[in-house]
């Protein structure tokens, strides 16, 4: 019954860049980053 | 609303709807029902899971939370990228591994059937009171602005919704939620772009951003430390981690969509592209209610925005003290005006010294003119004591009805609309799948025929999208709308996270001591609601915590746990 998750499907991602789940995880992480400096420069800019 | 209007709201969403009926019928598999096809793509899982979390109440309140506060609600969801990449790394492969129909089912694996029971009941109280609010708040601000009778806009909506869910289930959830987000992106991109497009006639986009810098609506981080604030960086990002960790990762309504997937590549991508989009889709909508309020400085608002509650405190004997008040706030406001134009004069001029008293000065008249209005709310309280003071959430609609074209009308009434199915079916698919699963086929009736399971979550389904409607009906909420579901999710999801997070990192832990602990976690975190006013975020990391910690104390009070849990039932 219970579904085989393969090691392949576990790291690897197919994606063209980011070929591995912690270097897509990185990007989401770094993405974060990006926008929480830009809301506060957002508020510096225009207070 | 005109024809236009209506031909647009009817074809939408009356199209969408029977879309979804069509393009799944004949369905004969509880699995198929419960889960879809199992050939979703990651594109169609991540606009489903943000279609599921976007209902109508996001539209209608967050830009009217923009308008009250500026941009500082956006870090609400702070914790959301960190918790989809947890739920992708340790819940997301578990629960694939044991190809699971709920997520509550996974505890019974682990621990024992009380304790899945346990978990199943939480989500279904707590998910039962959020379905109702998700489906009466719309209701309200719609039959208010549009006249609309509200028990028909309720019952409306709620059968449109039951009607394909309870036909197509899963597939047909996916399936109109990839056309109902579509409607609702190109509404909100439309409304944004014609109000910045009306500011012109005033102010350009920078200088509206200066305004609104200059009234503090654009600070979107908060790094202090007070936990009175209900919004900063820390509440967000470790209060909000616990949220969107317990929302995304045991959340039936949410679980169900992403286990939708091909495989666990499609369903971890889905999550990731959530974790990207969420933050700056929320900004968006906040930065659409600070434009609202930077237009309103040039166009004068309605003292009350809820404009039939404000009429009918008119009619009462307060009338005449209300209308002096909204006289005197017009000129305040007209004042305000010259004051903010006179400083976005001097701010172009390059005399900053000048300009920063002209701010000062702008401000101050501002902040007159709002004292007016929180003296007007007071008294429309008094005039009318059952009237809700808080406004809010029909600043956007009053603005779309008041200064959008026909056509565009309609398709933003349409959006409000496509949100609440949209959110709605997947929870009451959610709701379904658990009574089904859990409740029906693990105790009442655990030997019957697939076709009668099927049966059963269909009747299920239909069930809980009446109470829901019935809920909606006998509904009274005076708290801002998402508010109310937050603070709802909130009080619940810390305990069930807690149970989770036990159950997948505690291997020595069994069913017994999380059963006990998590009762004694929700009472506490309830009778905490009612006694300390803190910002409701903290409720997510008290409940968990709190369950953690009690797990581990009355399992060392029991002895040791001898029932080892079974292989991939936890992390490897």
């Amino acid at each position: 019954m219970a579904e085989r998750v393969t090691d392949s499907e576990n790291k690897a991602t197919r994606l063209p860049v980011f070929r591995t789940w912690p270097a897509v995880y990185a990007f989401v992480v770094a993405t974060f980053v990006l926008w929480v400096t830009l809301l506060a420069i957002l508020a510096r800019t225009f207070s | 609303m005109n024809g236009v209007d209506w031909a647009v709201l009817l074809i939408t969403i009356l199209g969408i709807a029977g879309y979804g009926i069509w393009g799944t019928r004949g369905q004969r598999s509880l699995r198929t029902y419960l889960h879809g096809s199992g050939e979703t793509s990651w594109m169609v899982i991540g606009l489903s899971v943000m279609a599921t979390q976007a209902s109508a109440i996001t539209f209608l309140s967050t830009p009217g939370q923009g308008y009250e506060s500026g941009l500082g609600f956006v870090q609400n969801y702070f914790g959301a990228p960190f918790a989809l990449i947890i739920i992708s790394v340790v819940f997301l492969p578990i629960f694939r591994r044991l190809n699971v129909d709920t997520a509550y089912e996974f505890l019974g694996s682990r621990f024992d059937s009380k304790t899945r029971l346990l978990g199943a009941a939480l989500f279904l109280l707590q998910r039962g009171l959020s379905t109702g609010i998700t489906i009466y708040a719309p209701a309200i601000v719609l039959s208010t602005v549009l006249g609309w009778r509200m028990d028909l806009t309720i019952i409306g909506s709620g059968m449109v919704a039951i009607a394909y869910t309870v036909s197509g289930g899963s597939a047909a959830v996916n399936l109109t939620q990839k056309y109902q987000i579509g409607v609702i992106f190109i509404g909100m991109i439309a409304a944004f772009f014609v109000l910045v497009s009306k500011l012109s006639g005033n102010i350009g986009f920078h200088d509206a951003l200066s305004v609104a810098g200059g009234m503090n609506r654009l600070e979107g981080v908060d790094f202090s430390f007070d936990v009175n604030k209900r919004y900063t960086f820390w509440s967000g990002l470790l209060g909000g981690l616990f949220l969107a960790l317990s929302y995304f990762g045991t959340d039936q309504s949410q679980v169900q969509r992403y286990l939708s997937g091909t495989s666990l590549r499609e369903s971890r991508l889905g999550l990731m592209f959530n974790a990207i989009c969420k933050i700056p889709m929320q900004f968006f909508i906040l930065l659409l209610g600070v434009m609202l309020f930077v237009f309103y400085q040039f166009e004068p608002p309605p003292i009350f925005f809820n404009q039939t509650a404000w009429n009918n405190a008119i009619a009462t004997e307060s009338g005449s003290q209300l209308q002096s008040l909204a006289r005197r706030y017009e000129a305040e406001c007209a004042a305000a005006k010259t004051a903010i134009s006179h400083w976005l004069e001097l701010s172009h001029n390059n005399t900053p010294a000048l300009a920063d008293a002209a701010r000062a000065k702008a401000q101050a008249a501002y902040q007159q003119s709002q004292a007016t209005r929180a003296e007007a709310k007071r008294a429309l309280s008094t005039a009318v004591p059952h009237a809700s003071s808080n406004d809010a959430d029909y600043v956007f609609v009053t603005f779309i009805l008041k200064h959008l074209p026909h056509g565009l009308i309609g398709l933003l009434i349409t959006v409000f609309l496509a949100a609440t199915l949209s959110s709605k079916a997947a929870e009451l698919n959610a709701l379904g799948s658990t009574t089904t699963v859990d409740l029906y086929r693990h105790i009442i009736a655990p030997q019957a025929t697939e076709a009668h399971y099927l049966l059963a979550s269909r009747c299920f389904t239909a069930m809980w999208g009446l109470i829901a409607i019935c809920f909606a009906l006998f509904a009274n909420m005076a708290e801002n709308l998402i508010q109310a579901v937050n603070i709802v999710g909130s009080i619940f999801y810390g305990v069930v996270l807690g149970m989770f997070l036990v159950a997948f990192f505690l291997r020595r832990i069994g069913g017994t001591a999380v059963f006990y602990a998590a009762i004694v976690s929700q009472v506490t975190v309830i009778v905490l609601y009612l006694t300390i006013p803190i910002s409701y975020l903290w409720y997510n990391f008290i409940g968990c915590a709190l369950c953690i910690v009690l797990s581990a104390c009355l399992q060392i009070g029991l002895g040791p746990n001898d029932r080892e849990p079974a292989r991939g039932v936890t992390p490897t």
